[in-house]
């Protein structure tokens, strides 16, 4: 039950956070195109409750897979799949399968 | 002077040497050996997907046979879409006679032995046809699409090469 209740409480004190800070920014989804074994073009104003809407239009199967770990995306080809930028900081990352894909997310 | 345009090709399959063909293969041959290469490969791979025992190699395997069926399969429909039909040809015929040889040599191994071979022929194989794909098949294809193909092709399949190298540091 504790568990559970947990991310309530969480989305809650957030709610409440934004509620009080009109100044502060909505979260945004930025879209990252894959294909042809390369990230596309990368957001450079991310700020931290982001999102990033990864696209795969290409003919392989990807990943967008964090160096810490944070996050690991599976992308089938022609899928796509979201990452909630819950921090900041900046994440490398890379495609497990094809490590040669890889790039930076600055989260201000 | 028909004759030599695939013996060119197949010279600079066989030898990986930056061979600059006085005739250089036509499209259609150059689907058929791209297609070749790809058929060869996930062979390869689902013979040590039986075989071995070992998650890094078993890995490498799933993962060539994705790939290369994901590229094929693209290449089918492209040749579909532009009216090709792919030509056989020596170099092909090579590629296929050589992946025959493997093929029995590898049935023969097991355990430590089927990885190591399985994962350095996979490493000899890429860098042979990444170098054809380089100095002969791509420079040599006409029709934009099929160049871009191929190109998209050579990335991959230095991306296995590299996973391939890994792989085999490993297992040592």
């Amino acid at each position: 039950m504790r568990m559970r209740r947990r991310p309530l409480y969480a989305a809650g004190v957030g709610a409440l956070l934004l509620a009080h800070s009109p100044a502060a920014a909505a979260p945004r989804t930025y879209t990252v195109v894959i294909d042809k074994l390369k990230f596309g073009p990368l957001p450079a104003q991310l700020r931290k409750g982001d999102t990033i809407l990864w696209v795969n239009k290409d003919m392989l199967r990807h990943t967008a897979t964090a160096a810490d770990r944070s996050f690991d995306v599976d992308l089938q080809p022609g899928k796509t799949g979201k990452t909630l930028l819950g921090k900041t900081g900046t994440f490398p990352f890379l495609c497990r399968f094809h490590p040669g894909m890889r790039g930076v997310l600055q989260v201000k | 002077m028909k004759r030599q345009i695939p013996l060119l090709a197949a010279a600079a399959l066989l030898s990986a040497a930056p061979a600059i063909a006085a005739d250089a293969p036509t499209d259609p041959q150059i689907a058929h050996i791209a297609y070749t290469a790809g058929a060869i490969d996930i062979d390869a791979a689902k013979q040590a997907l039986s075989k071995t025992h070992d998650k890094a190699v078993h890995d490498f395997a799933a993962q060539m046979v994705r790939d290369h069926e994901a590229v094929n399969a693209k290449a089918l429909a492209l040749v579909k879409k532009l009216h090709v039909t792919p030509q056989d040809n020596p170099t092909s015929q090579n590629l296929t006679k050589g992946a025959k040889a493997e093929r029995a040599k590898l049935a023969k191994l097991s355990g430590a032995a089927f990885d190591r071979e399985y994962v350095a022929n996979e490493v000899a194989y890429h860098k042979t046809v990444n170098g054809a794909l380089e100095s002969t098949l791509i420079p040599s294809a006409k029709n934009g699409e099929l160049k871009s193909l191929l190109e998209t092709g050579l990335t991959l399949f230095r991306e296995h090469q590299a996973h391939a190298e890994q792989v085999a540091k490993e297992l040592k």
